[in-house]
C-alpha cells in the first residue's frame, strides 16, 4: 500500500495562478521528481521530460447515477506513466481553470487500477485574491473548486487591501470552512503545506473541526496551524453552519458570509450511533442527495463498537473503515460534515439524528 | 477453493525463466521466439538462441500488437515502431504533434494502424497513410478479420471505418467508454470491454446488442478459442467463457465459468488449436484449463504479482507469460 504514487490535483480559476504553484514545485530543490499532466503545454518554465498533456474527457459511469463521472483521459495517462513506474515519485495534475474536480477525484475512487497504483493525496486550489468574490459570483465553476478543496492559497494578496482579503477569506469560509487556507503572493507557500497532504486518506481523519476567521487583523499570515492537522487553538464557538439559521457575524466582530448555494453543515453527537441504521441512512441519502453533496467526512462512534470509524465521500461515491481504537480519554463524539450545494439540510440532520442507537 | 492446487497435474517445472528484469505489459510470439514488450524503451525477443533485448523507444512503450512475423509497438515518445522476426526494430511513423500514440493494431496484409489523441491512423504496406477523426480518444482497435475495415472503439460506441471507401464511418453505439474492441474470428460479432465491469457486444448483421455483466473488476484480457465457439475472458475469479456458437451468440445464455480461484483472473489466452485456454492470475499463477470438461494443469505456482502478459505460438507448442514485476517464462509443451 504504501507504494501508491501520491496524486495532487491544482485547481483554480482562469489566472488565478495555478502554473506559477506548479513552476515553484518543479523548481524548488526538494528531491522529488514529479510526473506533471498539464492541461497546455508551453507554461511551464521547467524541462521535465514527465510533463503530459492532457486533453480533458470527462465520462459518465454506466451505472445509473449520472454524477459519477470520471475522467477517461486521465485513466488512460495514469497507466501509461506507471510504466515507467520508478522514475518519479508523485503525480502532480494541473487541472483547467473551468474544471470541476469532482470527475478527478471520482476516477481515483472509482477505477480499480488506477487506485491500486495511486492515491490522491489533496486537492489544493489557487483563488485569485482581487478577483474571486467577482469569479464565485458569476462562475459556478470557481465556487466548485473552493468547495472542493483540501487546501487552498489565496494568491496574490500583494494586490489588495488587508480588509478586502478578510472579506475574500470569509467568502471562502462560507462556502468551504474545512480546507487549510494560506495567504500567499506569487504562490509561495512552504510546499509540504501543500503536497503529501494525504487529505483523502481514512487514516488521516483525524479532526473534522472547522477552521474559524480569527478576530485579530492578520495575524494569521502565515496560518500556520502546526501543521499536524490538529489545531491546538480552540475558538470556542461551536458553529453548525448553515444550519441553526445564519448568525453570522456575531462572533467577535467575525466577518461572517453566507453563500447562496453552496453550504457546509456539521454534524455532531455525543450518544453513540447504530449501525443498522446509519449505514443504509447515509447510503440513501447519498443516493438520492449525491448531486448536491460535494464532499463529506465523518468520524464515528458505534454502538458496542471499540474502534473509531471513519468515512469521506464524493457526490454518490463513500469510502469508510475502522481506524483506531477510541482512547479512554477520548470523548466519543460521533461528527459529519458536508459540503453541498442546495443540500436539504434539515433532512440530513434529522436523517443523522435518527441515526443513534 | 485454494490456490495451491496440489491435487492436479503440474507442468511447472517446464518453465524456463526468462529474466526481464523489467514489467511486462504484453508478450508477442515472433516464429518461435518470445518477444516481451516491457513497460520501458525496450522488447526482450527469447528463443533458443539465448536473449536478446531490442530498443524500440525512448520512454513507456504504451501498446503493441503483433502477427506472429512481427510486432508493432506505440510510444510516449510519439513514434510507432516495428521490430521485424529478425529482431530488427525501426520506427515506421511519427505522430507529428509528438502526442502519445495509445492504441496501435495490425492486418494480415501488413497494414498497421495506430491511435493518437482523438485520431486514429492507417499506413499500408506501400505507405499510404489515412486519418480519421474521432469522437474521443481511442480505447481500443482491430481490423476486421476479412476485408479493408478498421473498428475504433471509443466513449459511447465503436466507430467502423473502411478506410477505402469513400463513404461515412458507420457508428454502433453504447453508452459508456469502450475500451478495448475485438471482432470474432468468423467476422459474425464486435466485442468492446468497457470501463464499467462488463463486456459489450454487437451482432453485425443487424446490429443487435449483448451485454456480458457480472464481472468483479474491468476485463483487461479477452481471447477467442481456436475453434472460434468461445470468448475467454478475465475480470472474475474464475474463466469465464461466453458461447458464440449459434447465430445468436450469447444471446441469452449463460457463460460457461471454470477454474475457480481465491484470486482473480488478470489474463487469458486460447490454444489456437485446441479447446484449452492458458488463465493467468492475479497472485501469478497459471493453469491450463480443457473447456469440455473444466480439467486443470497447474502451469506456474503462485509468484510476485499479477500475470500481465500471456500468449501461445502459432503452433500452440509453446506459452509464454509475464507479470507486472518483472517475472517471465516459456513453458514448452
Amino acid at each position: 500500500m504504501t507504494d501508491k504514487i501520491p496524486v495532487t490535483v491544482l485547481t483554480g480559476y482562469l489566472g488565478a495562478g495555478k502554473t506559477t504553484l506548479l513552476n515553484r514545485i518543479l523548481s524548488e530543490p526538494h528531491g522529488q521528481k514529479y510526473a506533471v499532466i498539464v492541461n497546455e503545454f508551453g507554461e511551464i518554465g521547467i524541462d521535465n521530460d514527465l510533463i503530459v498533456n492532457a486533453d480533458e474527457e470527462v465520462f459518465e459511469m454506466n451505472n445509473g447515477c449520472i454524477c459519477c463521472t470520471i475522467r477517461g483521459d486521465l485513466i488512460r495517462i495514469i497507466e501509461g506513466l506507471m510504466r515507467r513506474k520508478g522514475k518519479f515519485d508523485a503525480i502532480i495534475i494541473e487541472t483547467t481553470g473551468l474544471a470541476d474536480p469532482a470527475p478527478v477525484a471520482q476516477t481515483f475512487l472509482v477505477d480499480e487500477d488506477v487506485g491500486r497504483r495511486t492515491k490522491l493525496d489533496a486537492v489544493v486550489t489557487v483563488a485569485d485574491a482581487k478577483w474571486l468574490r467577482d469569479r464565485l459570483g458569476d462562475a459556478p465553476e470557481a465556487k466548485n473548486q473552493i468547495a472542493f478543496a483540501d487546501v487552498i492559497l489565496i494568491n496574490k494578496t500583494d494586490l489588495v487591501e488587508a480588509g478586502d482579503l478578510r472579506e475574500t477569506e470569509a467568502r471562502i469560509r462560507a462556502i468551504n470552512p474545512y480546507a487549510k487556507i494560506h495567504r500567499t503572493q506569487r504562490c509561495a507557500v512552504p510546499l509540504p503545506e501543500v503536497l503529501g497532504r494525504n487529505a483523502f486518506e481514512l487514516s488521516r481523519i483525524l479532526d473534522l473541526e472547522p477552521h474559524f476567521l480569527e478576530t485579530e487583523d492578520d495575524h494569521d499570515h502565515h496560518h500556520g496551524h502546526d501543521g499536524h492537522d490538529h489545531h491546538g487553538h480552540d475558538h470556542g464557538h461551536d458553529h453548525d453552519h448553515g444550519h441553526h439559521g445564519h448568525d453570522h457575524g456575531h462572533h467577535h466582530g467575525l466577518q461572517h458570509f453566507h453563500d447562496e448555494d453552496m453550504q457546509s453543515l456539521s454534524l455532531k453527537t455525543d450518544k453513540p450511533l447504530d449501525p443498522d441504521k446509519f449505514f443504509p441512512w447515509i447510503q440513501q441519502l447519498v443516493a438520492q442527495e449525491g448531486q448536491k453533496i460535494l464532499r463529506c467526512k465523518g468520524i464515528l462512534s458505534f454502538k458496542d463498537d471499540p474502534d473509531r470509524f471513519v468515512m469521506q465521500g464524493v457526490h454518490m461515491i463513500l469510502d469508510g473503515d475502522h481506524q483506531r481504537p477510541w482512547n479512554a480519554d477520548e470523548p466519543r463524539l460521533s461528527r459529519m460534515i458536508f459540503i453541498g450545494r442546495e443540500l436539504p439540510l434539515d433532512l440530513i440532520q434529522s436523517g443523522f439524528d435518527g441515526c443513534v442507537a | 477453493m485454494s490456490d495451491t492446487r496440489s491435487e492436479v497435474a503440474s507442468i511447472v517445472e517446464r518453465i524456463r525463466p526468462v529474466a526481464v528484469e523489467a514489467a511486462v505489459t504484453a508478450v508477442h510470439f515472433l516464429g518461435t521466439e518470445a518477444a516481451f514488450v516491457l513497460g520501458e524503451e525496450a522488447v526482450l525477443i527469447a528463443g533458443e538462441a539465448g536473449e536478446r533485448r531490442v530498443n524500440a523507444h525512448q520512454g513507456a512503450i504504451l501498446c503493441s500488437a503483433g502477427d506472429g512475423a512481427r510486432i508493432v509497438t506505440g510510444g510516449d515518445d510519439g513514434s510507432i515502431g516495428v521490430v521485424d522476426g529478425a529482431g530488427e526494430a525501426r520506427t515506421i511513423a511519427a505522430d507529428a504533434k509528438k502526442r502519445w500514440i495509445d492504441r496501435v493494431a495490425t492486418a494480415r496484409d501488413g497494414t498497421v494502424a495506430w491511435a493518437a489523441g482523438k485520431q486514429a491512423f492507417v499506413r499500408t504496406p506501400k505507405g499510404a497513410e489515412k486519418s480519421l477523426d474521432l469522437p474521443s480518444s481511442a480505447g481500443g482497435l482491430a481490423f476486421a478479420p476479412k476485408g479493408f475495415r478498421l473498428a475504433v472503439a471509443h466513449y459511447n460506441g465503436v466507430t467502423l471505418w473502411f478506410p477505402n471507401a469513400s463513404a461515412k464511418a458507420e457508428t454502433l453505439a453504447w453508452k459508456g467508454s469502450h475500451l478495448d474492441v475485438s471482432f470474432s474470428p468468423d467476422g459474425r460479432f464486435l466485442i468492446t470491454a468497457m470501463q464499467e465491469p462488463a463486456l459489450h457486444g454487437w451482432r453485425l448483421t443487424d446490429a443487435k446488442d449483448m451485454r456480458m455483466s457480472g464481472y468483479a473488476g474491468k476485463v483487461q484480457s479477452i481471447s477467442w478459442s481456436g475453434t472460434g465457439g468461445w470468448l475467454a475472458t478475465s475480470g472474475a475469479p474464475q474463466l469465464i467463457l461466453w458461447p458464440f456458437q449459434g447465430k445468436d451468440g450469447p444471446m441469452g445464455k449463460a457463460p460457461k465459468m471454470l477454474a475457480p480461484a481465491d484470486n482473480r483472473v488478470s489474463a487469458v489466452a486460447c490454444h489456437p488449436q485446441q479447446d484449452i485456454v492458458a488463465v493467468g492470475y492475479e497472485n501469478g499463477m497459471m493453469l491450463l484449463v480443457r473447456i469440455d470438461d473444466g480439467a486443470e494443469i497447474i502451469a506456474r505456482h503462485p509468484g510476485k504479482a499479477p500475470i500481465s502478459a500471456l500468449t501461445w505460438s502459432a503452433s500452440g507448442d509453446r506459452l509464454a507469460f509475464g507479470t507486472e514485476e518483472a517475472e517471465a517464462g516459456i513453458i514448452t509443451l
